[in-house]
C-alpha cells in the first residue's frame, strides 16, 4: 500500500512538472500576440500596457509597462509562469522572480524575422504547444512567401511616426527598416540607427518615392488630405505620385505574425 | 532666538512623528498588490508556517520588508541632507533635487553604466563624484548672488546640463544596458532587497548620525558667516566636510533609487513650521518626517494602480510641487526673501 502510495506520489509530482503552465503572465506586446495567436490566450492572467493586440489583450489585468514591471504586483497575479520579452525588466526584478519560485521564460525579441521564428518555438515550447506552434510558423512562412511572390517595383521608401507632434523616421535596426526590407523597397533611412527625427527640410531633401505613415500618427496630423498638404509632404515624389500608406502601428513598428499584411499593404501602394 | 521662534514643545511632537513612522511601516508592510490579512502576520512573521503560506512568507520579507524599509531610509537621507544643505547655502529652496545633487549623481550613474558597464560599487563611486561636483558647482555660483535667485538658478543649469548629459547617454547605450529615462527623472524604489540594504542602510545612517552631530554649526550659520566664524567655527573646513558628508549620502543612494524629487524641500520646511529652527531638533524631526512621508507615497505609488505601480517621483512631486507653489507665494505676499 505504501509503495502504491510512493509511486503514485511520484507519479503525480512529475504529472506537476510535466503539466502546462495555467495561470500565464505575459510581457510585451510581441509576446502577447504569439500566444494568442497559438490559440493560448486563455492561460493569460495579465499582461502589460504594450499588449495591445487582439483586443481581448486589452482586457486582461494590467501589470504595467513591460520594461518596469513592479515585482509585487506580478507575484500577486499567483503566475505558475512569467513569459517575458528580452526587453522587459527591470533585469533583477525578473531575476527575482525566478527566485521566488516562479518560471520565468524569457524569449527573442529583435526586429529581424529569425527573432520572430525563435520567439514562435520558445512559446510554443514553455507551453507545451509545439504542434500549434510549428502551425504557426509554416502559417507565417507561407504568407510571407506569398505576399513577397508578388511584383511590386522597389521603392525608396521612408516610415513615419508622429507621436509628439513632429516626426520620427524609421532607421536602421528597426523592426519597420526590417519590414522595408522585406516587403523589397529601400529604407531612405536606413544609415541611420533606431527611430531619428525628420525635419521639414530633411524630408523634402530625403525626396521619398514612397511614405508609409502609422494610422494614429495620421490623425495626430490631422487626417490624410491635411498630410499630403504639408508643404514638406506635397513637394516630395510620394506625394505627388500618391503613393502614400497608411498602416497600423502595431503592424509596421513590430515584427509579428502578422507580417505578411505589412508586406503586401505597403506592395499594394508601391506600385 | 531659537527658544522664541519654537512653536511645539520638541519631545511630544518627535514622540509621535516616531510612533506615526513606525504605524506607516507597519501599515505599509501589510498591504500590497497580494492580499495578506492582518490576522495572518504575526504567524508568517513568527509562526510556524502552513503549506500555502510560503509565498505569502516571502513576498513579506522578501518583498515588501526590505522595500518599506528602504523607503524610510532614503526618505530620512532626503529629508535631513535637505535641511542641512538649507542649512549650509543659507537658503531655504537648497533641495538635493532643485539645486541639481540628485541629477549630479545620476549622470555620473549612467556614465558609469554607459562607459564602463560597471559594477555596482563603480556605479556608486561614479555617482558620489558628479554629487559632489554638482553640489560644489551650486555652492560656489549660489554665493554669488544674494538671496534665493543665485542656487535656483546654478540648479537649472546644473539639472540642464546633467538632463542633456543622461539624454545622451541613453542615446548612445542600447536601451536593455539602461534603465529607462524615467527611472533616473522620477525614481524608484523597486530595487530594494536585502543585499542592497546590507550596504547602503548602515552606510547611509552612520552618515546621517554624523550630520544630525553637526547641529552646533548648522545653527550658527543661521545667525550669518561672519558670526559663525565669530563663534569659533573654521567655516571652510566645516564647509567643505559638511559637502563631502552629503554628497556621501546622496550619490549612492541615487544609485539605486534614482531621482526622488521634493522630499528634501517639503519635509524640513514643515518640521520647522512645527517645531522651529533649532537644528539640535530640527535634524532628528526631519529624519523622521522624511521617513514617514516617503513610506507613505511609495505606499500609496503601490497601492493606487495595483497590480501596476507609480514611479515615486510623480507622488512625492504631486505632494511636493504644490507646496514649491505655496512657499513661493508666501514669500511675496508677506514681502519676506522667503
Amino acid at each position: 500500500m505504501r509503495r502504491l502510495l510512493a509511486v503514485l506520489a511520484v507519479l503525480v509530482w512529475s504529472g506537476a512538472a510535466w503539466a502546462a503552465p495555467e495561470r500565464v503572465v505575459s510581457l510585451g506586446g510581441s509576446v502577447t500576440e504569439i500566444v494568442y495567436a497559438l490559440g493560448q490566450g486563455d492561460r493569460l492572467v495579465a499582461d502589460d500596457e504594450s499588449s495591445l493586440y487582439p483586443e481581448d489583450a486589452q482586457k486582461l489585468p494590467r501589470v504595467g509597462y513591460y520594461r518596469t514591471v513592479p515585482l509585487e504586483g506580478i507575484v500577486s497575479m499567483k503566475p505558475d509562469l512569467v513569459l517575458a520579452s528580452e526587453n522587459a525588466g527591470p533585469p533583477k526584478t525578473l531575476d527575482r522572480l525566478a527566485q521566488l519560485g516562479v518560471q520565468v521564460q524569457r524569449v527573442s525579441d529583435g526586429p529581424s524575422l529569425d527573432s520572430l521564428y525563435q520567439r514562435i518555438e520558445q512559446i510554443a515550447g514553455t507551453l507545451h504547444a509545439e504542434a500549434e506552434g510549428k502551425t504557426l510558423a509554416n502559417q507565417v512562412r507561407d504568407e510571407l512567401a506569398a505576399a513577397q511572390a508578388r511584383q511590386a517595383p522597389a521603392r525608396r521608401a521612408v516610415v513615419l511616426v508622429n507621436r509628439t507632434g513632429s516626426f520620427m523616421g524609421a532607421g536602421g535596426h528597426t523592426a519597420a527598416d526590417a519590414v522595408l526590407r522585406l516587403a523589397g523597397m529601400e529604407n531612405a533611412l536606413a544609415s541611420q540607427n533606431g527611430y531619428t527625427p525628420v525635419s521639414t527640410e530633411g524630408l523634402a531633401t530625403l525626396a521619398p518615392d514612397l511614405i508609409i505613415i502609422t494610422s494614429t500618427s495620421l490623425q495626430a496630423s490631422g487626417g490624410l488630405d491635411a498630410f499630403k498638404a504639408r508643404p514638406d509632404v506635397s513637394v516630395t515624389p510620394a506625394a505627388r505620385e500618391g503613393r502614400i500608406a497608411v498602416i497600423n502601428d502595431l503592424l509596421i513598428l513590430g515584427l509579428g505574425p502578422r507580417v505578411a499584411q505589412a508586406v503586401s499593404q505597403i506592395k499594394d501602394v508601391a506600385r | 532666538m531659537f527658544a522664541g521662534s519654537r512653536k511645539l514643545p520638541p519631545r511630544p511632537v518627535l514622540l509621535a512623528l516616531t510612533a506615526c513612522l513606525l504605524l506607516a511601516m507597519l501599515a505599509a508592510s501589510a498591504s500590497g498588490a497580494v492580499h495578506i490579512p492582518w490576522r495572518d502576520l504575526p504567524r508568517l512573521l513568527w509562526g510556524t508556517l502552513a503549506p500555502g503560506d510560503e509565498l505569502l512568507h516571502n513576498v513579506l520579507l522578501d518583498i515588501r520588508l526590505p522595500r518599506v524599509v528602504f523607503s524610510a531610509i532614503t526618505g530620512a537621507a532626503l529629508a535631513l541632507t535637505g535641511a542641512a544643505i538649507q542649512a549650509l547655502f543659507r537658503n531655504p529652496l537648497a533641495e538635493p533635487g532643485l539645486v541639481g545633487i540628485s541629477s549630479g549623481a545620476a549622470l555620473g550613474a549612467v556614465a558609469a553604466i554607459v562607459l564602463a558597464s560597471g559594477g555596482f560599487f563603480l556605479i556608486a563611486g561614479s555617482a558620489f563624484s558628479g554629487s559632489l561636483l554638482a553640489t560644489f558647482l551650486a555652492y560656489s555660483i549660489g554665493r554669488r548672488y544674494t538671496g534665493v535667485a543665485g542656487i535656483l538658478l546654478a540648479g537649472i543649469a546644473i539639472n540642464t546640463v546633467c538632463a542633456s548629459g543622461i539624454g545622451l547617454f541613453t542615446y548612445m547605450a542600447n536601451d536593455s544596458q539602461l534603465r529607462d529615462l524615467t527611472f533616473w527623472s522620477l525614481g524608484s524604489l523597486a530595487g530594494a532587497d536585502w543585499r542592497t540594504l546590507a550596504w547602503t542602510g548602515p552606510w547611509t545612517m552612520a552618515l546621517l548620525a554624523y550630520l544630525c552631530s553637526q547641529w552646533r554649526v548648522l545653527n550658527a550659520l543661521l545667525l550669518g558667516e561672519r558670526e559663525a566664524a565669530h563663534l569659533g567655527f573654521e567655516l571652510a573646513a566645516v564647509r567643505r566636510r559638511l559637502i563631502v558628508v552629503i554628497a556621501l549620502v546622496i550619490g549612492p543612494l541615487v544609485a539605486v533609487t534614482g531621482g526622488i524629487g521634493f522630499i528634501g524641500l517639503v519635509v524640513p520646511h514643515l518640521m520647522r513650521m512645527l517645531l522651529g529652527a533649532h537644528h539640535r531638533v530640527l535634524l532628528p524631526a526631519s529624519i523622521l518626517g522624511g521617513a514617514l512621508i516617503l513610506t507613505l507615497a511609495d505606499w500609496l505609488a503601490r497601492l493606487l494602480v495595483s497590480p501596476a505601480e507609480l514611479p515615486i517621483g510623480l507622488v512625492t512631486s504631486l505632494i511636493g510641487g504644490p507646496f514649491f507653489f505655496w512657499l513661493l507665494l508666501r514669500g511675496k505676499a508677506s514681502g519676506q526673501n522667503l
